[in-house]
């Protein structure tokens, strides 16, 4: 049996006396493609945003490719909490797409993308640009290489933050509510490049999103995420179709109504 | 007898553009080091690490709320005593650019603060090196909107620098007081030395103003 790529143990987020992740366990194996759907304040996106490092966690331990990333060995073996070097090594192998895109306003959709994988790759300057360019045209801004974020719709930009993040060739993608604050027509163009990116490579990703539509169709597994845990969780068809929980029922009748 | 008597104006401009030089080295030098040390003092602020934003926090209050005058002093008459043996100048340069440095970094941490915290958050996704991510990303942004307050900071620096004349320095105001009790006339050294750094501010503020254009982040 493969060792999954993500593995949360016993992970616990606490912001004073609000817990936001609560002894949470989560397997995500290589390729698996998991939306992770609930109320808000559920820890949906902290899930993500601890795995990005981008907040520190209270307890347990989260791994990557079998190497812890919240923890490090000290020298007697002992597992002890990691530092910034050590984060960065790991979390080298994720990348991130933000609902508010946080593209960098004074550079080009081609420097945007290009930036990292000259600065933290080594990549010159000639084989970055063309990643980017191939990239970008994936995404279909194969026109907009010069234009800057403010001369791009929501969609756009959100489209070149996944050619941005694509490029650093990250074995796990977070989509954190990426299409939330896209209007409704820009939705489509933006999932349609996810759903290209499923079908065609074999990365792992992770998303949390309200769109039970394209989670149903496009994840292998939904987690429903209530109070900091995962409180149910199987393949869209059971689910949606069929879900145990009576708080799974009631949340999924709720975003129903609203739809 | 108090009509502003030309000749002796054209008779005194050499000497006070000598001592004028001082001035603008004063500045200039003193401006640079203000900038690159405002800012490692703004970062130094802004760090996790307790033990560095503490220190660097009390250094910036304490400069800020004591006068220049009493900085340059210290450096000047008191630290020879302790075996740091600086000229009337270095020690102004020093003086008057460690003093605007605690204002310059308190004009960056507002600028660095008005950075979209979205910005640091891609900036960690992409697993960029801080140095990287604060010359790359975070610096450009920070900067644009704090420039007119750098130039004021600029101007307000270039109006300070009469007061190294306190510890000997002789900028161009000290050379114009010079001439006075030499000549026992004021009008024409202190009208010159007026006109100098009215001259000279609005010079700056519009190069400032320039610059301003010239660093357009985007298009809009």
């Amino acid at each position: 049996m493969p060792q999954p790529i993500v593995r949360f143990t016993d992970v616990t987020k606490r912001y004073g006396n609000l817990t936001v992740l609560n002894n949470l366990n989560l397997d995500v194996e290589a390729g698996e493609k998991v939306a992770i759907i609930g109320p808000s304040g559920s820890g949906k996106s902290t899930l993500l945003r601890a795995l990005m490092t981008l907040e520190d966690i209270d307890e347990g331990i989260i791994t990557v490719d079998d190497e812890p990333l919240t923890h490090m060995p000290a020298r007697d073996g002992r597992l002890v909490r990691a530092n910034a070097r050590h984060q960065r090594k790991v979390r080298g192998k994720i990348g991130m797409v933000f609902q508010s895109f946080n593209l960098f306003p004074h550079m080009s959709a081609l420097q945007n993308v290009m930036e990292a994988p000259v600065q933290v790759l080594g990549l010159d300057r000639k084989e970055a640009r063309e990643r980017a360019c191939e990239l970008l045209d994936m995404v279909g801004l194969g026109e907009k290489h010069d234009h800057y974020p403010s001369q791009l719709s929501g969609g756009q930009q959100q489209r070149v933050a996944i050619a941005r993040a694509l490029a650093m060739r990250p074995k796990v993608m977070l989509f954190d509510e990426v299409t939330s604050a896209l209007d409704p027509e820009l939705c489509g163009e933006v999932l349609s490049v996810i759903r290209r990116l499923g079908a065609e490579h074999s990365l792992t990703m992770l998303m949390v999103t309200h769109q039970m539509g394209f989670a149903r169709e496009f994840a292998d597994r939904i987690c429903f995420f209530h109070q900091g845990r995962i409180h149910e969780q199987g393949t869209p068809a059971e689910l949606f179709g069929n879900p145990r929980e009576d708080r799974t029922r009631c949340f999924l009748s709720a975003v129903n109504e609203a739809q | 007898m108090n009509l502003f008597d030309w000749s002796f104006a054209w008779h005194i401009l050499p000497d006070l553009l000598r001592a004028s030089l001082n001035t603008l080295t004063i500045t200039l030098l003193g401006f640079a080091i203000a900038v690159a040390a405002g800012l490692l003092l703004a970062i130094g602020r802004r760090s996790r690490h307790l033990w560095l934003s503490w220190p660097v926090a009390g250094l910036i209050e304490f400069i800020r709320s004591t006068p220049l005058l009493i900085q340059v002093y210290f450096l000047f008459y008191v630290f020879p005593n302790y075996g740091l043996n600086l000229t009337a100048m270095q020690a102004g340069i020093l003086g008057i650019a460690l003093h605007y440095a605690c204002y310059t970094a308190e004009v960056y941490r507002a600028g660095l603060d008005a950075v979209p915290r979205g910005q640091w958050e891609a900036v960690t996704a992409l697993n960029m090196a801080p140095l990287t991510a604060y010359r790359d990303i975070i610096l450009p942004q920070a900067l644009r909107p704090i420039l007119p307050a750098l130039g004021n900071y600029l101007v307000a620096m270039l109006k300070d620098t009469p007061v190294l004349s306190a510890i000997t320095v002789v900028e161009i105001m000290q050379q114009a007081k010079n001439i006075g009790s030499e000549s026992f006339r004021y009008l024409e050294p202190i009208t010159m030395v007026g006109l100098f750094f009215l001259i000279l501010s609005l010079g700056l503020a519009w190069f400032v103003r320039r610059l301003e254009g010239r660093l357009e982040l985007a298009p809009r």
